[in-house]
């Protein structure tokens, strides 16, 4: 028995990365089928819990983007901040973004157990190398775009999240469970602002469909591409990192989102959109992946304005940064 | 700018939920020092009355027993049954003794 001072939030200290190129082929063996025993037996995996290579690399790649999405995030609403129709309105999205600051943080901290610093992964974004959520590079042309974001793209985030919650890495389970907490707020404050709007002017009603004729296919985007068609979702399914295929969800999320739009007099816009009264779930028309693979590989209509905004709110925020250090070091040196 | 870059050291979170419970992890943020930790796990971790106190804690200060350890670690539970009310067998018709 040994004690070590290890670090709970950064495994670099521990001993099992970069383990496998010193472990012989048979232990290497014992230990990916303790592991596979493990995931299958339904138990978590903690950060310093032996885990294999690969399992680490796509978490890390899938909850990296995941917490860039929550940051990037903030830029299309926090575009309507000093624009919002009235005070408490303007209250109620500032909290909301606020919550996407955090809930990216939530994130980081969690995937900065598998070995790499926050700075590595905001590098990795503001370098354009780490991808974040399609939907985000979409523009928000109006005040009905704050209501179809907060109920559609968090509505499908809630989704994805829920089950996400349930997943074999215990760090993203247990922020995925913080950030479901708070994510119905927004996704009700977004149901609550469309549902203003179809109630008001003709004006306003076709402004709120306009906002759902805009993001309903960006929305079924985010669930990925379609099974037949994700590389690497046979992998994360092994791991119980993802527990429903890609389609499933967004059929999900189609099933609970249609009433809700019909209620508030809303038009989803697809043709082919129907009940289909025995397999108990909405028949749907075909997404346009063309477009959702030029967007992911940078030719949205908002890309680079997106990376720019991040650039910049990074580097307008380094004399915070600055001025902190230098109270926390004065206020050391007044110690001594 | 010259300090983009500047990684603080990490401060793990624990939140105590309620008066009279204990208290339990939350997190990490980054921080220079002790009372800025304090404020940004405020922040991050305390945005809708998670609790009524906070402590933060030094990440490198934190030692911990390994996984690899668990059998021998807490092994010497499983040969001292007797530690375990159910051990001691209680004469019938007895309902409760303690």
């Amino acid at each position: 028995m040994h004690f070590v001072n290890r670090n709970l939030a950064n495994p670099k200290q521990t001993s099992n990365i970069g383990m496998e190129t010193t472990l012989s082929v048979e232990e290497l063996n014992k230990r990916e089928a303790e592991f596979d025993a493990k995931i299958a037996g339904g138990k978590t995996i903690e950060p310093k819990d032996w885990m294999p290579e690969r399992y680490r690399k796509q978490l890390l790649r899938m909850m990296s983007q995941h917490a860039h999405s929550e940051v990037v995030g903030m830029l299309p609403e926090g575009n309507w901040i000093t624009r919002a129709p009235s005070l408490a309105r303007k209250a109620v999205l500032l909290a909301k973004v606020q919550d996407e600051a955090g809930h990216g943080l939530y994130i980081y901290s969690a995937a900065e157990t598998l070995g790499m610093d926050r700075s590595e992964m905001i590098d990795q974004l503001l370098s354009g190398k780490a991808k974040y959520s399609s939907i985000f590079n979409y523009p928000t042309l109006s005040w009905a775009d704050i209501g179809a974001i907060g109920w559609l793209v968090d509505g499908a985030a809630i989704v994805n999240q829920t089950v996400l919650a349930k997943c074999s890495y215990g760090p993203y389970s247990r922020a995925m469970l913080r950030i479901c907490k708070e994510e119905n707020f927004h996704n009700k404050q977004g149901y609550q602002i469309m549902a203003y709007l179809m109630r008001g002017t003709k004006e306003q009603r076709d402004m709120a469909q306009d906002a759902m004729n805009r993001f309903w296919w960006p929305a079924l985007m985010m669930f990925g591409p379609s099974d037949t068609n994700s590389p690497n979702s046979a992998d994360l399914m092994k791991w119980k990192v993802k527990l429903h295929s890609n389609d499933d969800l967004r059929q999900r999320f189609i099933d609970r989102t249609v009433p809700q739009a019909e209620a508030i007099g809303l038009r989803i816009p697809d043709d082919k959109l129907k009940w289909n009264e025995s397999t108990r779930h909405y028949e749907f028309g075909e997404i346009n992946w063309a477009e959702f693979n030029q967007v992911i590989s940078g030719n949205g209509p908002c890309n680079k304005l997106r990376m720019k905004q991040r650039t910049d709110a990074h580097n307008n925020g380094a004399w915070v940064r600055e001025a902190a250090a230098a109270y926390s070091a004065k206020k050391a040196a007044s110690k001594k | 700018m010259s300090d983009n870059n500047h990684q603080w050291p990490i401060w793990e979170v624990f939140i105590q939920p309620k008066n009279g419970s204990a208290h339990e992890h939350a997190g990490s943020v980054h921080a220079p020092d002790g009372e800025m930790a304090l404020l940004n796990a405020r922040d991050v971790y305390g945005r809708r009355l998670e609790g009524v106190n906070m402590w933060v804690v030094p990440a490198t200060a934190i030692v911990a027993s390994t996984p690899e350890d668990v059998g021998p670690f807490f092994d010497p539970a499983n040969d001292k049954m007797y530690r375990w009310p159910n051990y001691f067998k209680t004469p019938e018709g007895i309902k409760q003794i303690s």
